[in-house]
């Protein structure tokens, strides 16, 4: 583990940036969701008369948690089968210059699931399968409305906590409309002109072939891609215009681009605990599930930095030298390996931790070419359950139900029924949370175990042993966590990977929207209880203490053979000197 | 005749009950422990596990091992003969464990069911019927029959006094050894219990319960666990358990997959001995132990709780509702003064008073003789000869006889019936002391009236401690008292009530207890009378006195032997500790689970990776000698906690902040450290012993 002051004072800035945007964002979330004020009266209200007119949404009329959820589903399916007619016809369709032919079956149904369900794993490369109208219509429709999909999920498990003895959860059209309407499209017109600005692309040109100074020819892919990438970090999706995403210049040109970038990754699921905060009327609460997912955060991205910053054992082994030096023979120093010298090691470590936390995507580095432990990182906050910051809305109802959990042991040990926010935790809510993360661990496990023992699986991998095991292992962590992010080496786009990954997607995503909102209505309908001296704290800092250490134990212990089979066992063999 | 033979019964039951208590104490009982080691093999039926995940799956892999090493035994495959038949002799040691953790509970709890099962046997009853008395066996009573009971008979089933005034011994059930006063009419002195015994007078008695369903049938059911329920605390924590098993189950069964992709094997015995080590045998052994010695702890307060739900909701209490009279104060029985009327003196009455009171060993007799003391009228002793005559209920008044005269004292009007003359301040004293809210005394000296007693409620010594430690715990006491608003505040303010109703009738409990309820707090309450039926009812907690009417015990979840309203207090106790016991044991059960990693992971990944042996950071000998370290360790922790299982972890009313703060400190991080030097010792005993 090393670390340099540059190193230290970038992880450090980019907190403090997260910081300082966490709260006017939550406020101005939690106005247009709990639709108050003058302002949310003047502006809001015309504009979304006008589309419930338009759709005959009865703006008025709540639902209870299996009309929400069903609504939910029913949209979430016809997106899907949107984007899959899509992609399976787009070479009958317009907007498509270099005549790229429709989608195979299994690439066109993984896609699909991975859009629809924020994962935005991709098994294609954007330049070389999609035209324009595809990444345009298909896909960036789905990261807005896959994002909002995750955000109303929470506000209804808030609205859970708040209401009291009723069914009433809110009417999930007008939730989805204010989510887009009101969050993701204005942040991603601000996001995408700052990125045009700094030389991101956006245009709907041919491919242009350009001779290079050594003479050779090279086919340069053009797009409209501001406009993606912008809504792709900020939702939490990921999916990159090209194949290597934020690594390219033409989607994160600037240093100052990929600082913005990587500060949309975390922007609305940090601000989402300020709202959350806000609605149940105590911001300390809010401001408590922050300070668990910062330690967190701040954790792993000194821990995978430090490793990075390290070097790789191998090279030092044969004399290299790895170190950080200033002056005459300046030198990063480090693993340099699969990062754009553009960025660096510390933003390249916030990129791939802040990533994994929520559940983003998107790279600027190769995870690859990471040290063991450096990508350890990463894959353990998939496995964890991305709820370090998180998916747009996803992320915090996934630290909630720990925070369930916590309460239930920790309301036990006090000697008293457990409560949460004024909510006893009883027999039905205990199910529910353990429904919610056994889906997760249990698909990425069992289809790891799946992939490794059949010889499909088994071809997948570019590499053998430990860090084949871990190619595998990451896939399906990123697939059923809904990252989408690949740790690469994996040749994922065949009927198996794509058919695997893509039904981990969709189980991995719905079936916990439906056992959270279940939780929205199971506490929704109960009374509050008043808090006394004998109510447990949980906005004290022994509560985000104890909140850390479940989620750390609860997630490290149902992992931690697989990742010593992987990436620690991988770590021990590069130290001593064994390359596979 | 009949009266000794009761004297000796009574006598037995005592002594009987002394011993149980003795025992109770005890954790080290060794026909208990006798017992539980036979149960703890007949509990192996599977059948009886299905309740218990953890335990379950702890059970299925003893088998497969079993069988396994059966196999080996007999040649039909290769494997380390010893090391499987160790794991798997260790295995069933842990289901034992468990299954030994709760036949102690049940056994304790059976042993309390006999003593009460003794005072059972069936009695005669002499039953009225068509105006003729029959003799019939008690267990032939239903409800509604009449009986009739004399002095030094078992009183033969729970009913109500419908005629007579006598004293009863309540000491087989309460263990209070002062007989007490049972008299018609009156909510609080009107019910009997099955099993207890009358030593004075005679009474008329309607039955209340059929055989199978009185208070001591219910008691004996409840302490025996036969009819426990799970709570929904109980419940919820095993849907958590039940997850983590699966959870461990995902993590294990996808080893021998990951494994055989790099390479490697792993034999099934090190396998299922990850997989009992992982799940949460610890707290899933020993928690219907936890649940049984729970409500056996509330036995041995003297209190009968009608499920295990409800004492568990006492420990969520908010809001205690507590009558003033009889239960922060004495209600109107201490001396408070002496008031000389006519033309006597205060020394007068008060040395009158203090001699007709100097055999008088109830409270107010007590009382009077403080009063004169503390006004300096010591000395005064019985002189030789003097006759003692008994309070009665009928005459309602007591004294003595000396020297040809009689000195009485008792209830005004009853007094000064005896009175040839009596002055007129008597009327007005008597009736300023009741506008006070205060009770009158008359003492009359052969007939000639010296003066009044005042009688002023009292708060009860130690009642302000109580309160306060209910504050510390968080719950809100609200006194309730048909006094004027002064006396109640001054009453409140002295025994440091959080808050008081004054002037309340009974019919108001009902609404402060629907008004506290309807904003989401749980209440308390304490009552014995027909009109706190409907409230204690309606409350989440409500205890009722055991010299309370049927109609209130029918109507409370908990019944209070002892009849003190404060009991609460232990009660609250009682459940809190029944959670913090799970709470304590899950965390220490997952925390355990960090050790058990780097104790066997190591030992079974070493094959297909050497280099992973520096996970092995305790140095434990050899990768068998690992996985058998972590087993044994995981069985003996069960029966190492059995105690504490028992016993309950310790409360003390404080800061909710501060109760986890602690027990996190003990059971979190002392579940983490715990394993690695109790598995390095085990491992370096194997080596001493040659068995690694």
């Amino acid at each position: 583990m090393t670390v340099t002051v540059s190193g230290v004072v970038q992880i450090v800035l980019y907190f403090a940036v997260v910081l300082a945007l966490t709260k006017p964002l939550g406020a101005y979330m939690q106005m247009v969701f709990e639709g108050r004020g003058r302002f949310a009266g003047r502006v809001f209200s015309p504009v979304e008369r006008i589309i419930y007119r338009v759709f005959f949404v009865d703006d008025t009329a709540e639902m209870d948690w299996k009309r929400y959820a069903f609504s939910l589903l029913i949209f979430s399916a016809l997106s899907m089968f949107a984007v899959y007619a899509i992609l399976r016809a787009q070479g009958h369709l317009p907007l498509n210059p270099q005549g790229f032919p429709g989608a195979s079956p299994h690439l066109a149904f993984n896609t699909a699931a991975s859009f629809t369900t924020n994962t935005n794993w991709q098994s294609y490369a954007g330049e070389s399968t999609m035209s324009y109208l595809s990444q345009m219509l298909a896909l960036t429709v789905q990261n807005f409305l896959s994002a909002a999909v995750g955000i109303v999920v929470v506000i209804v498990l808030i609205r859970g906590f708040v209401r009291r003895t009723t069914t009433d959860l809110g009417n999930f059209w007008v939730d989805l409309t204010r989510a887009i309407l009101w969050v993701l499209l204005p942040m991603s017109l601000v996001l995408a002109l700052i990125l045009v600005s700094q030389g991101v692309i956006q245009n709907f040109h041919g491919y242009t072939q350009l001779t290079t100074l050594e003479g050779a020819k090279q086919v340069l892919a053009m797009g409209p891609a501001a406009s993606q990438v912008a809504i792709k970090q900020l939702g939490t999706n990921g999916g990159g215009f090209f194949n290597a995403n934020s690594a390219t210049p033409f989607e994160n040109p600037t240093p100052f681009s990929n600082f913005i970038e990587a500060a949309a990754i975390l922007l609305i699921p940090a601000g989402l605990t300020y709202t959350f905060g806000k609605m149940v009327g105590d911001t300390r609460q809010g401001w408590a599930i922050f300070a668990a997912m910062s330690v967190l955060f701040l954790a792993g991205a000194f821990f995978t930095y430090g490793a990075e910053q390290a070097g790789n054992p191998t090279l030092a082994r044969l004399g290299v030298d790895q170190s950080y030096h200033t002056g005459q023979q300046a030198s990063a120093g480090g693993n340099l390996e699969g990062k754009e010298v553009r960025f660096g090691i510390a933003d390249s470590s916030i990129w791939a931790v802040a990533t994994t936390d929520a559940s983003n995507g998107s790279v600027n580095s190769m995870l690859d070419s990471y040290t063991p432990l450096g990508g350890l990182i990463p894959l353990f906050n998939m496995e964890l359950g991305e709820v370090v910051f998180g998916g747009v809305g996803s992320g915090l109802y996934g630290m909630l139900v720990f925070a369930i959990i916590s309460v239930f042991i920790a309301g036990l040990m006090i000697g008293r029924t457990p409560e949460y926010l004024g909510k006893k935790i009883g027999p039905k809510e205990m199910k529910l949370a353990a429904i919610y993360f056994l889906i997760t661990s249990s698909m990425m496990l069992l289809l790891t175990a799946v992939a490794v023992s059949v010889r499909q699986g088994r071809a997948g991998p570019l590499n053998a042993g430990a860090h084949g095991f871990t190619e595998i292992l990451y896939a399906f962590s990123s697939a059923a966590g809904n990252n989408g992010s690949a740790f690469a080496g994996l040749n994922a786009n065949t009927s198996f990977y794509d058919t695997s990954l893509g039904i981990s997607m969709l189980v991995a995503r719905f079936l916990p929207i439906v056992a959270i909102l279940a939780l929205a209505g199971s506490l929704a309908r109960k009374k509050k209880v008043p808090e006394t001296a004998a109510t447990l704290p949980t906005n004290s800092a022994l509560f985000v203490g104890f909140l850390v250490g479940v989620v750390i134990i609860v997630g490290g212990l149902t992992f931690f053979p697989a990742l010593a089979l992987g990436p620690i066992a991988e770590h021990f063999l590069v130290h001593a000197g064994v390359l596979s | 005749m009949r009266e000794q033979v009761s004297r000796e019964e009574e006598t037995a039951h005592k002594s009987e009950i002394a011993k149980l208590r003795k025992s109770r104490t005890s954790i080290w009982n060794w026909p208990i422990i006798g017992r539980a080691t036979i149960d703890a093999c007949k509990k192996l039926n599977p059948l009886h596990l299905l309740g218990n995940p953890v335990m379950l799956v702890v059970e299925l892999g003893a088998g497969v091992t079993t069988v396994l090493f059966v196999q080996e035994l007999l040649g039909g495959r290769a494997g380390p003969k010893f090391f499987t038949g160790a794991v798997s002799v260790w295995l069933w040691f842990t289901v034992l464990f468990a299954n030994f953790a709760e036949a102690m509970a049940e056994g304790r709890g059976k042993a309390q069911a006999n003593t009460l099962r003794s005072m059972k046997h069936d009695t005669m009853a002499k039953r009225e019927r068509d105006g003729r008395i029959e003799e019939v066996v008690s267990s032939d009573l239903r409800a509604g029959d009449i009986v009739r009971v004399d002095a030094g008979d078992a009183i033969p089933g729970d009913g109500d006094v419908i005629e007579g005034v006598a004293y009863v011994s309540e000491a087989a059930i309460t263990g209070e050894s002062a007989p007490v006063l049972k008299e018609p009419g009156t909510d609080i002195r009107s019910s009997v219990t099955g099993g207890t015994i009358i030593v004075s007078d005679w009474l008329r008695i309607r039955i209340s319960a059929n055989p199978g369903e009185t208070f001591l049938d219910r008691m004996i059911a409840l302490v025996e666990g036969a009819e426990r329920q799970k709570t929904p605390n109980e419940i919820a924590l095993n849907i958590l358990l039940a997850a983590f098993t699966i959870i461990f189950l995902l993590a294990v069964g996808t080893v021998r997959p990951f494994v055989a992709y790099l390479g490697g094997t792993v034999t099934t015995t090190a396998l299922v001995a990850l997989l009992v080590c992982l799940i949460p045998t610890t707290i899933g052994g020993l928690l219907s132990a936890i649940g049984i010695a729970g409500m056996d702890r509330l036995v041995q307060r003297n209190v009968l709780a009608m499920s295990g739900k409800a004492v568990e909701t006492a420990g969520d209490i908010d809001t205690l509702l507590l009558d003033k009279t009889g239960t922060i104060t004495f209600g109107n029985r201490l001396a408070s003064e002496f008031i000389p009327v006519g033309r006597h003196s205060e020394r007068e009455i008060a040395l009158a008073a203090l001699q007709s009171s100097l055999a008088d060993e109830t409270p107010e007799g007590k009382s009077i003789v403080e009063l004169a003391q503390r006004r300096g009228y010591a000395g005064a002793t019985l002189k030789a000869g003097t006759e003692l005559i008994p309070f009665r209920a009928e005459t309602r008044m007591s004294g003595i006889e000396v020297d040809g005269r009689r000195i009485m004292k008792g209830a005004v009007d009853a007094v000064t019936r005896l009175a040839v003359d009596v002055p007129p301040d008597v009327e007005r004293a008597a009736t300023r002391i009741a506008m006070e809210g205060g009770t009158p005394l008359a003492v009359a000296d052969d007939g000639e009236i010296l003066g009044i007693i005042y009688l002023k409620d009292t708060v009860k010594p130690g009642i302000r401690a109580k309160f306060e430690e209910m504050r510390r715990a968080g719950i809100r006491t609200i006194m309730i008292t048909g006094d004027n608003k002064l006396t109640a505040a001054t009453i409140a303010a002295e025994a440091g009530v959080d808050d008081f109703v004054a002037e309340a009738k009974p019919e108001d409990k009902m609404q402060i207890i629907r008004d506290e309820q309807a904003q989401g707090r749980l209440v308390a309450m304490t009552g014995d009378g027909t009109n706190d039926a409907p409230a204690l009812a309606q409350a989440d907690v409500g205890v009722a006195m055991n010299s309370g009417t049927a109609a209130a015990k029918e109507a409370a979840n908990m019944v209070d032997l002892d009849s003190d309203p404060t009991k609460l207090v232990e009660v609250v106790a009682v459940g809190k500790q029944m959670l913090m016991t799970r709470g304590a044991l899950t965390t220490f059960s997952i925390a355990n689970d960090v050790s058990k990693y780097f104790a066997i992971l190591p030992a079974i990944f070493v094959g297909i990776y050497p280099q992973l042996a520096k996970m092995n950071v305790m140095r434990l000998s050899t990768p068998q000698s690992a996985i058998l370290s972590a087993v044994i360790f995981n069985a003996l922790i069960i029966i190492a906690l059995v105690p504490l299982a028992l016993r309950g972890v310790t409360y003390r009313a404080a800061p909710a902040g501060q109760i986890l703060r602690g027990n996190l400190l003990i059971y979190g991080a002392g579940g983490i450290i715990a394993p690695f030097v109790g598995i390095k010792l085990i491992d370096l005993l194997l080596v001493l012993l040659h068995l690694n």
